[in-house]
């Protein structure tokens, strides 16, 4: 990244750049957009109003590229609050990249990633908690995650964090007038009040880190790995929670070999779903291969479905597998009960928690209701209305709130050891400044500069 | 501006200096004896030799913060607190009821002596010639001080000079229907200044700011007042300074209060108050009101304090403090007797404001040197401050700094970390004022740090290198942090077994027994215990002063907080840290808002930190910048 922001005018793809949809649109952001349009549309451009669609053709060495739209958004009023043009030309790669090519032809500048959203940031448009939420939504893979975003983008966590700094602004002010007014006019704010109103801003930052949890799982789904013997049916499994025929599904064992990865909701709850190799000892170079990955994922998992064949009993391997995921969130899925159960239950209880054991047929869909209510059970205690809570779903944020509560927690023990004002404010200041991270209003340039970097092309 | 080209034959040449100081009052002496003491040939003009260090409204140094910046003064080599130290009548530390923090040295001073005290040190000074006359016009060659230009037309030539006209530049006092056009006390005002000012194109303000009456002693009755007495034991404002060494008989101020009569008076007369008629056009500070605007601001407030405080021991003069007042003398005097205990006040010399101009002190270097005039500095209420502590220690920075840029060498700069000095002059110069500045303990954000009992800790350090602390006394100052050093380490490892003798002595206390053994630290970190409470137990401790004491009992104490500061600060120099390429043109930082490009067009912030504390520079204009600044430093590389 040499250009991190200059006043140069920018353009990307803004769709998505491997094509596929029936139309694509190239942005263009800068001073000099107008007149670098201008350049390559068919029609004069300097008559245009703000926020109107304008038909016409991409000219470029003087032959038409595509017949477009043009939507045409004056600064400050556009995504970036500089002069921004949305070109809409025909989906399908070639005709995208010929009108990029013309435009960048034309004087602008190929965007960096996030580059647009980062000037919508500098602008002052949106703060780094809105920034971020960009990319949120745009990396959102459910419903959930993606009002969740909008939801931050909308400035809900923002507000809620301004909200909580401007309590512990007043308390700060009052206690720095009382240090320089010992005898005078200002209403002394008692120790009393100052405990008080700190305690119910730590109380709501709980409230926000208790949300983290959940909002972590919504925004990156619960990493969720099918772990099992060759041949158990954690293919079948897999198939029947997508829906569809995607892992390969034979009966000569060990046929999957790569990890599949996939998004699912079950309940409104989304899992990010790795179907993996089937756990055996082999001699199989790319096999190999696919077990080890298998444990690697299952390591760092919030959850582990252990499936297991009845028609087979309970084998050592099975054992194995279930020993070496107990202290992880676990669920064994007994499968294939259409056929014979030959499952020695009693003994599979000594492994495992008999509520967290379910029998299922993944092939014939049954008793996966009971595996979807089990997963409720485990992850979401209560009901939570995603769409109007705030809820915390960035690790960044999170440790800020936590820095901010740890801080909070030093006010009461100030006022517990009896100490005066002046020691409090110390404290107080430190949580200010951790809520401002979130924000962005306290300056932390390491902070900026990581998050822009995570954005894709065209944001 | 243009510069004016000397004409040799056009002036009498009467001298050749390396520093000239305008003025006389509390910034100019600093100035001068800076100057002098470090080796620099420096004249000091004063319009009335009569009127060094003059105190013409409150009879006290220090104060809230204040007292912080008198004992930095000191630390740095500055003379207010030795001077106060050998004329005050009173001496408390306030706020003993907070924490360290905010305690503040106040010395109720003998303002005649005080006066006469430090003409004497001026002229016993080396180097430092004195002399009474109006400067009227400095003369600048290629936009570089040349000299002034006295009123009888002698020319004297510097290499730099400080102007500290403090409230003299067109000055005019008011009371009621009343306008005098002189400085304070009757003084004459100084009329040219501001148009050579104004000629090299520097941005004016005008301020005001006002004094009570002074009462005969003879007239009061302190029967209906409580006695406010000085301390037992007191706290010299100079480290230098033993408190056996200065030791002195007190005299007491008084306090009463005002009263429904009282508010009734000032508002059946307040359309006769110069501010209140729109006679007054300079601003006054917030912080230090008159009784007229208590009253109108504080509408419900029942009464207000009134401190009745000496003058000096040979006068019977007595300061009316918390009633500043420019309504006419003979409302002054109904109000003054509708008091409990002034009942039959005479007044001696009536309250008035007073309107003067200052400059915009953002036009001024971190260094106190304007921006575009090379080798003039500005220091005191010239700059738009209030106070004579504030002034003083622009003085002293001013007049060091002046010194050091003759020679070439890099300015002293405090940090906002470092004392309220630096917290003092950043304000002035990066935010500007837009009343009376006063320094205010809540200014500081490190104030845990910033302790009126450290500042020797802090500064010694700079005022020895830069030449005015002597080796003898820094050999002091380094054997006391040594001590300080020693003894932390020592409670630190040092064990408190669970003895009998123990228990009951912390029991004593209400403090929980005991029982394995503890570090002597984490006793005195108790909040009902302290280092020199703990002295029975700690067999192995050392003889040490109580300043010593004093230190490792604060260091040890609130060492949790002082972390915590401690890591503010570091997160304030890392921002501080980021220099900002002096060239920048803030026209090629695209992203940055039109204000922000004007503020920081016209204060040319010397870092990141000091950029970001500009009143009208956002959290994404630094963010711009940041990312511009990136961007400069790797083409660079």
């Amino acid at each position: 990244m040499n250009k991190v922001y200059a006043d140069d005018t920018i353009c990307a793809i803004a769709t998505s750049p491997v094509g596929g949809g029936s139309i694509g649109i190239i942005r263009i952001s800068g001073k000099d957009c107008f007149n670098i349009v201008k350049k390559v549309f068919s029609s004069n451009i300097d008559s245009f109003d703000s926020h109107r669609v304008y038909y016409g053709h991409i000219f470029f060495n003087e032959k038409i590229i595509d017949e477009v739209l043009l939507l045409a958004m004056k600064a400050p009023k556009s995504y970036t609050c500089e002069d921004v043009i949305e070109i809409h030309c025909h989906g399908g790669i070639k005709s995208v990249q010929k009108v990029l090519e013309a435009v960048a032809a034309s004087g602008a500048r190929l965007a960096e990633p996030g580059e647009f959203t980062k000037r919508a940031f500098l602008n002052d448009r949106i703060d780094l908690s809105q920034a971020e939420a960009v990319i949120d939504i745009i990396n959102a893979k459910t419903d959930l995650s993606h009002n969740m975003a909008l939801n931050q983008l909308g400035g809900n966590l923002s507000n809620r964090i301004k909200e909580l700094r401007n309590i512990i602004l007043s308390i700060i002010a009052n206690i720095e007038a009382n240090i320089d007014y010992p005898e005078n006019d200002i209403e002394e704010l008692s120790i009393r009040s100052i405990k008080e109103q700190t305690e119910r801003v730590i109380e709501d930052i709980n409230d926000l880190v208790k949300t983290s949890d959940t909002g972590k799982i919504i925004r990156e789904g619960i990493e969720t790995v099918i772990l099992g013997r060759p041949n158990v049916g954690k293919s079948s499994l897999m198939n029947t929670l997508l829906k569809e025929e995607r892992a390969i599904v034979t009966n000569i064992p060990g046929t999957t070999r790569d990890i599949l990865q996939e998004y699912i909701s079950i309940n409104n709850i989304p899992l990010k779903i790795i179907d993996t190799a089937g756990i055996r000892k082999t001699d199989d170079e790319i096999e190999k291969i696919g077990v080890e990955l298998s444990r690697k994922y299952a390591h760092r998992a919030d959850l582990i479905l252990v499936v297991i064949d009845c028609t087979e009993g309970i084998t050592q391997e099975d054992i194995e597998i279930l020993k070496y995921s107990k202290d992880k969130k676990l669920i064994a899925l007994i499968n294939k009960i259409d056929l014979e159960i030959k499952i020695d239950h009693e003994y599979l209880y000594k492994f495992i928690d008999k509520e967290n054991v379910i029998e299922i047929s993944a092939k014939n869909n049954l008793g996966m209701d009971l595996f979807a209510e089990k997963l409720t059970d485990m992850f979401l205690s209560g009901d939570i209305d995603y769409s109007n809570e705030i809820t915390v779903s960035n690790i960044r944020h999170k440790n800020s709130l936590i820095n901010a509560r740890e801080s909070l927690c030093n006010v009461i023990g100030t006022v517990k050891n009896g100490y005066s004002q002046d020691f409090i404010s110390i404290d107080l200041t430190d949580a200010y400044y951790y809520l401002g991270e979130i924000t962005g209003d306290s300056l932390d340039e390491d902070i900026i500069s990581k998050i822009f970097t995570e954005f894709c092309l065209g944001k | 501006m243009d510069s004016i080209k000397m004409d040799e034959n056009k002036y009498y040449k009467a001298g050749d200096y390396d520093i000239i100081v305008i003025g006389g009052g509390h910034a100019g002496c600093e100035a001068a004896l800076a100057a002098a003491r470090m080796g620099a040939e420096t004249i000091m003009f004063a319009i009335n030799l009569d009127s060094i260090a003059m105190m013409p409204c409150n009879p006290n140094i220090g104060g809230t913060s204040k007292g912080h910046l008198v004992r930095e003064i000191d630390a740095l080599g500055g003379e207010m607190g030795k001077n106060i130290d050998k004329t005050y009548i009173q001496s408390r530390m306030l706020n003993i009821g907070k924490g360290p923090a905010v305690f503040s040295l106040r010395a109720q001073a003998d303002k005649a002596k005080y006066s006469k005290a430090m003409k004497e040190t001026l002229e016993n000074t080396n180097k430092l010639s004195v002399k009474q006359g109006e400067v009227i016009d400095i003369l600048f060659e290629d936009n570089k001080v040349a000299g002034v230009l006295s009123e009888s037309g002698l020319f004297y030539s510097c290499k730099a000079a400080v102007i500290c006209s403090g409230t003299y530049l067109n000055a005019r006092c008011l009371y009621g229907e009343t306008i005098i056009y002189s400085g304070p006390n009757g003084l004459r005002s100084s009329k040219r200044l501001t148009d050579c000012l104004v000629k090299a194109v520097v941005r004016m303000m005008r301020f005001k700011t006002g004094t009570p009456a002074r009462i005969d002693k003879r007239s009061v009755d302190f029967s209906k007042m409580e006695e406010q007495k000085g301390d037992k034991d007191i706290v010299p404002f100079s480290f230098e300074n033993f408190p056996e060494d200065i030791e002195r008989e007190q005299i007491s101020c008084w306090l009463t209060y005002t009263n429904k009569d009282t508010h009734t008076i000032i508002q059946d007369n307040i359309h006769r108050s110069p501010m209140y008629s729109g006679v007054i056009e300079g601003t006054g500070t917030r912080y230090c009101p008159s009784i007229e605007d208590k009253i109108v601001r504080f509408a419900d407030k029942e009464r207000h304090q009134v401190f009745i405080e000496p003058e000096g021991e040979d006068t019977t003069e007595m300061y009316v403090q918390g009633m500043s007042t420019s309504l006419p003398e003979d409302v002054q005097i109904s109000m003054y007797r509708s008091i409990p205990g002034l009942e039959n006040c005479e007044i001696m010399r009536n309250g008035y404001a007073i309107e003067y101009d200052c400059i915009d002190a953002t036009q001024l270097k971190l260094s106190l040197e304007f921006m575009n005039l090379k080798g003039l500095f500005s220091a005191g209420q010239l700059n738009g401050s209030s106070g004579y502590e504030e002034a003083a220690a622009q003085g002293l920075v001013a007049g060091i700094n002046a010194v050091l840029s003759i020679h070439g060498k890099e300015p002293l700069i405090i940090d906002r970390s470092e004392g309220y000095i630096g917290v003092l002059i950043d304000d002035l110069v990066t935010k500007g004022t837009k009343e009376p500045y006063r320094m205010m303990t809540s200014r500081a954000e490190y104030r845990l740090l910033l302790r009126q009992d450290n500042a020797d800790l802090r500064l010694t350090k700079k005022g020895y290198d830069i030449g005015l602390i002597s080796q003898d006394r820094y050999d002091r100052f380094i054997e006391k942090k040594e001590a300080i050093e020693q003894e932390i380490k020592r409670i630190q490892k040092t064990d408190i077994s669970p003895a009998e003798k123990t228990n009951n002595i912390l029991a004593l206390r209400g403090s929980a027994a005991i029982s394995t053994g503890i570090k002597l630290a984490e006793l005195i970190k108790r909040p009902e215990l302290d280092y020199n409470y703990l002295a029975e137990i700690d067999e192995e401790r050392p003889d040490l002063s109580q300043q010593v004491r004093e230190q490792v009992n604060i260091s040890v104490k609130y060492e949790g907080y002082i972390k915590r500061q401690m890591q503010q600060v570091e997160q304030f120099k890392k921002l501080e840290n980021k220099r900002i390429p002096v060239n920048i043109d803030y026209k090629s930082v695209p992203g940055l808002r039109l204000e922000a490009y004007q503020k920081l067009t016209a204060i040319r912030p010397e870092s990141i930190g000091h950029a970001s504390r500009i009143t009208g520079v956002s959290p994404a204009d630094i963010s711009v910048l940041l990312i511009y600044m990136e961007q400069y430093y790797r083409k660079m590389k």
